[in-house]
């Protein structure tokens, strides 16, 4: 039987990562695992709900929560799924939160309802390289990505804090390196692979994601890479919609695109540039994509 | 807000422990914290002065500093702590106390938290535009991320249009009984 | 009979928390109990001068004393006893410090239970017999396990004590940790130098017998009389016959060997002597290398070898050894610090531990003394000590301090400026640890002359960067976060309870700490004994050590098994099992479950019986408890004095 999840897109998937969301429910449907949106659902909180109060945020996720439980054994899901790690991280801080009695019981008198919350939370890429195996992607490639040459970035709270994230090393994570090659790029070695964007700051400060997501662009250039790959949709936005703002205050010149990884996996299987969103890119991967193809048509 | 560096409030300490639900007696100032901390360079104090600021009970300090809004949550202290303390849930402990106290320092970081959550509260999940609107008028940066808009706009990833939840009642509902818990 | 009971206060100890008084005057109402009393120390000297004063007084024939632990002052008391002419057994304790006052705070309540632990010590004592000792022979050798500078030195004092001394090493050679240093704190002497001289004089003392290559593989027996049976591993060659030429290395073609002795920093061949002072100097074959092993051809050193030495057929042989004392001399492992991703988890070349820098340092080490990138071969100029790695971090289940870290870091900040004076030395610390002679003063000399820059944090990565690697620390002195960029980054990592020591120390019956550290008999005044009579403590098998602690313990172990070894007999200790022949139904339960092999089975009367060799029983009371008739009961703890116990408690 075909696994089968409750699906919790996010807010940005409506918006600035709508190509994530696009390309991660292709990537499911063709590896055969079923999503079901979770109805009505409603914003998790994000870094704002955390930072200000902890039971807000447990509330605000717990809602969600609810609404997949109400659904679960109708349904006969194998869990909650969702693309963005901060989610996740939401999500996953607030099924175990619940464990404390008391917080629970103030949760519940917010929500207005009782909570179970037992089902597992995972991300995507999570279910897709644990539960399916890269191999499973590996048999839908129909165009490898042959020479292009890749650094996977993480973010920080893919893996992180592995206590809660309980998913891949938290130093050294390889579920994307391992995805990819399956995809048949060529994967460098990236020691900036869990270093952070500087995340949520990216409107109040932007001195701050200049610099962080900076680093992580010459780091990725001095790899030599011609792409970094993301699975965040915040890192995504900070080092693709940022990069003019990196570029002027750093005085550099990074031109290197940067795909989620669900966006090759359809391009992989033969999706096309269309289908997988490839214009939603602020930092045109055209070059890439044309040298890229014509690797393809050369070996062909 | 004027300091008063020397004044100490010894039950501060055992009330971000209680927040935070972390021995703050366990750090014994090794830095790594520090060390790993992608925003310490635009920070007042640093982490393990943070944490020192718990352990010795300079409330005002610690509650009043500009790290506690600074920091990214990335949890890069917390994964590589020796002591196992969960440092990024102690600067939310901090964060949610400055808050109650009415001693944030970062101004601009509180407004956009806040304008973040006026727009859930709104409309049940983000609306990217109307957040920035909201937040350009609660700080006067009225030409924040302005330059990036037209590339936005043409790549359609920043929807013009709120996604309004179906039973938005409920979340108001839950951000009133929040407000009713909290007085 | 006539019992005293003497109630200890152990100053506030027992007294804080416990009513002596009345416990002594609830005593008095026990029967045949004809004084009690109460005494502020009953272990001092006025203590036991009040009790020999009342066996005279009351004609006492046995007593009891409430107060601490039998483990700290059983043995005190029945000496007490002895003085006072009574026979040491008709005696009992009763634990009213460990299991009353230092655990209860409710003083009635202690009062009361102290009562009844004396009223139970009562009852048994009542039922007590009087016991006498045997003797039996011991064999005067002693077996030292573990050849590191702890092993030799107590190897070496008990051989020139006149014992025979078994030296038990699992390396090829000799020489431990200390063998594979360039020079030691805070003298900056040359380690083999130092230790060169006590592996010849190993190698050449007429009473010790060295089994190299070699592991502990059971122990039987007891105190005097071991039974030790040691697995000689196949070393491939016939160590009577190798000369030690080294012909057969030089002709080896398998030479992308790992090489153990060098930390795995360079290559070997299969065939080799680990370094040129090894002792044994004889080669061995390593069989996961060897190509005539693996594959079947081959056969070079056999052909080259002047005295045909190499026995590509050999295999392990066991060998047991009768010895007397045992003293274990296991050492230490390093941590294996791929445990830290955030250092690069083994992934970066030039991120070595502290002891492959000590190989690159050395004269006889890959590099013959040149300090070199593994990566790429270069001279490093910037260089990055980190400590700690692997000590003081609860996360990684390693909360200790090694102790010696921030000594040899020191050290080897002076030694890479004196072999690269244009050379920079940066160390990350979080405390300095330097209590011993001389040695703060050299963690100061390596700052003030040798200029080595201390920077006090810890680091939180390391990431590489265009061919050197960024080190992200911090320096809380200053409150800044702190980035260098090294050319080599050396990892002061902590030591580990040596590989299999949890497996030796069960075979040997001895505690260990949950680390894998063997358990000294007592932190402070047994420091080298064991809770197993006989087995004895040198080095940093029992806790992280440097050198002069190390061969401080090595002496101290031997003097103990001297000491120990100085008798021709040692006393029995009668509280063994004993059968009583008209029960036993000669199923040979006991026998079966006797973890000792004391018991074995006879013909009495044309019928099966159990019977015990009374100096093999070391009175554990399995057969006491397996035997379905109540034939085999222990001495001094027979089934009836157990049920008085119970009942004075229970009736």
């Amino acid at each position: 039987m075909s696994p089968r999840y409750a699906y919790y897109p996010g807010c940005s998937g409506l918006g600035s990562s709508l190509e994530y969301d696009t390309s991660t429910r292709a990537m499911c449907e063709s590896l055969g695992v079923e999503l079901v949106d979770i109805p009505d659902w409603n914003c998790c909180g994000s870094t704002p709900a955390h930072a200000v109060d902890h039971l807000l945020s447990a509330c605000l996720a717990g809602r969600n929560l609810e609404i997949a439980d109400g659904m679960a054994e109708e349904r006969k899901l194998d869990g909650i799924i969702t693309p963005c790690p901060s989610c996740l991280k939401n999500l996953k801080t607030t099924q175990r939160s619940l464990s404390d009695p008391e917080f629970r019981r103030k949760v519940e008198q917010v929500l207005g309802k009782p909570l179970r919350a037992g089902l597992p939370i995972k991300s995507v890429l999570q279910v897709v390289v644990e539960d399916l195996g890269v191999e499973a992607l590996g048999r839908l490639v129909k165009t490898p990505l042959a020479g292009m040459r890749v650094v996977p970035y993480y973010g920080c709270i893919m893996v992180r804090p592995p206590r809660l994230m309980r998913f891949d090393d938290p130093e050294n994570p390889m579920a994307l390196d391992n995805l990819l090659r399956e995809l048949g790029a060529e994967v460098l070695p990236f020691a900036l692979k869990t270093d952070c964007c500087g995340a949520a700051l990216g409107t109040v400060r932007k001195d701050v994601v200049a610099r962080l997501s900076g680093r992580i662009l010459d780091a990725a250039v001095e790899a030599g890479a011609d792409a970094i790959v993301t699975a965040c949709p915040l890192c995504q936005m900070n080092l693709d919609m940022r990069r003019p703002q990196i570029n002027r205050a750093n005085r550099s010149r990074h031109n290197l695109p940067v795909f989620y990884y669900s966006q090759l996996a359809g391009l992989a299987s033969g999706q096309g540039e269309a289908a997988t969103m490839m214009d939603k890119l602020c930092v045109s991967p055209r070059l890439l994509l044309n040298s890229l193809a014509q690797h393809t048509g050369e070996r062909a | 807000m004027p300091s008063h560096p020397n004044v100490i409030d010894p039950a501060f300490t055992g009330e971000v422990q209680r927040e935070s639900e972390q021995n703050l007696a366990l750090c014994y100032q090794c830095g790594n914290c520090t060390a790993g901390c992608p925003v310490s360079f635009a920070y007042d104090y640093t982490v393990n002065q943070i944490m020192r600021l718990v352990q010795a009970g300079r409330k005002r300090e610690a509650l009043s500093s500009h790290a506690i809004w600074l920091c990214a949550s990335c949890e890069t202290c917390t994964t590589r702590c020796p002591n196992d303390i969960d440092v990024a849930r102690v600067m939310d402990a901090l964060r949610h106390m400055a808050r109650r106290e009415d001693m944030v320092s970062e101004k601009a970081v509180g407004a956009f938290w806040k304008s973040f959550l006026d727009s859930v509260e709104k409309h049940g999940r983000v609306y990217e535009l109307g957040l920035m609107a909201a937040y350009a008028g609660r700080t006067g940066r009225m030409f924040t991320d302005v330059d990036l808009a037209p590339m936005a706009l043409r790549k359609g990833k920043l929807g013009l249009k709120a996604h309004d939840i179906e039973k938005i009642a409920e979340i108001r509902g839950i951000f009133d009984r929040y407000r009713e818990q909290q007085q | 009979m006539n019992i005293g009971v003497f109630v200890c206060h152990c100053g506030s100890n027992i007294a804080g928390t416990v009513d002596t008084e009345a416990v002594a005057k609830a005593a008095l109402e026990y029967r045949e109990v004809v004084f009690a009393t109460d005494a502020m120390y009953a272990c001092s000297e006025p203590g036991q001068a009040g009790i020999v004063e009342a066996i005279g007084t009351y004609a006492l024939d046995g007593v009891v004393v409430a107060s601490c632990t039998p483990r700290m002052h059983e043995a005190t008391f029945r000496r007490t006893l002895e003085r006072a002419g009574l026979n040491r057994y008709m005696f009992e304790m009763a634990n009213i410090r460990e299991h009353v006052s230092w655990v209860g705070k409710d003083k009635a309540a202690n009062t009361r239970k102290a009562a009844e632990l004396v009223h139970m010590a009562v009852e048994k004592l009542r039922r007590n017999e009087r016991l006498q000792a045997g003797e039996f022979d011991i064999a005067k050798r002693v077996m030292v396990i573990g050849g590191g500078v702890a092993g030799i030195q107590a190897a070496l004092d008990c051989a020139d004590g006149g014992l025979e001394v078994v030296l038990v090493e699992r390396e090829p050679s000799i020489g431990g940790k200390m063998s594979k240093l360039d020079k030691t704190f805070p003298t900056v002497d040359c380690s083999s130098c130092i230790l060169g001289p006590k592996m010849v004089d190993v190698a050449q003392h007429p009473n010790i017998t060295l089994y190299a290559l070699s592991e502990v593989d059971s122990v039987d027996g007891f105190v005097g009389n071991f039974n030790v049976t040691v697995r000689r591993k196949a070393a491939y060659v016939d160590w009577d016959a190798c000369t030690g030429c080294g012909e057969c290395a030089a002709k080896c073609p398998s030479k992308k060997t790992p090489d153990r002795f060098n930390e795995f920093i360079g290559l070997t061949t299969a065939i080799n002597i680990p370094f040129p002072q090894a002792i044994p100097k004889k080669a061995s074959i390593n069989a996961n290398a060897c190509i005539k092993l693996t594959k079947g051809k081959c056969g070079a050193c056999a052909k080259v070898c002047p005295t045909g030495a190499i026995r590509f057929d050999q295999k392990d042989e066991l060998v047991t050894e009768k010895v007397g004392a045992i003293i274990a001399a296991t050492g230490y492992d390093l941590f294996d610090f791929t445990k830290y991703g955030e250092y690069g988890g083994g992934r970066y070349p030039d991120v070595i531990t502290a002891m492959q820098y000590e190989r690159l340092l050395s004269a006889s080490g890959p590099t013959e003394g040149h300090i070199r990138r593994p990566s790429d071969g270069a001279e490093p100029r910037d260089i990055v000590f980190i400590q700690c790695v692997g000590s003081r971090d609860k996360s990684i289940g390693r909360p200790y301090c090694t102790g010696f870290c921030c000594m040899y870091t020191a050290k080897q900040t002076i030694l890479t400026k004196d072999h690269m004076p244009d050379s920079q030395s940066y160390v990350f610390y979080m405390d300095i640890r330097s209590p011993g002679k001389n040695y703060d003063e050299f963690t100061r000399r390596a700052m003030e002359e040798y200029g080595a820059k201390y920077i006090r944090g810890r680091v939180s990565a390391i990431q590489p960067k265009n061919g050197r690697y960024l080190v992200k620390g911090a320096d809380t002195l200053l409150g800044r976060q702190v980035e260098i960029e090294a050319d080599l980054v050396v990892l002061a990592v902590g030591a580990e309870a040596a590989r299999g020591a949890g497996e030796l120390a069960e075979k040997l019956r001895i505690s260990y700490d949950p680390y894998g550290f063997f358990l000294e008999g007592h932190p402070k005044l047994k420091p080298v004994e064991t809770n197993t009579a006989g087995v004895y403590l040198a080095g940093s098998c029992q806790g992280p050590k440097d050198i002069p602690s190390s061969v401080a313990q090595g002496g101290a172990a031997a003097a103990k098994a001297l000491s120990l070894l100085s008798k021709d007999k040692l006393a029995s200790d009668p509280q063994v099992s004993g059968v009583k022949l008209a029960r036993c139904i000669g199923c040979g339960k006991c026998e079966s479950v006797c973890p000792f092999g004391a018991i074995e089975m006879i013909e009495f009367r044309g019928m099966p019986k159990a019977s015990i060799i009374e100096t093999v029983c070391q009175g554990c009371g399995v057969c006491t408890a397996a035997c379905p008739q109540g034939a085999a009961q222990l001495r001094h703890f027979t089934d009836n004095q157990i049920l008085a116990e119970v009942n004075a408690l229970c009736l």
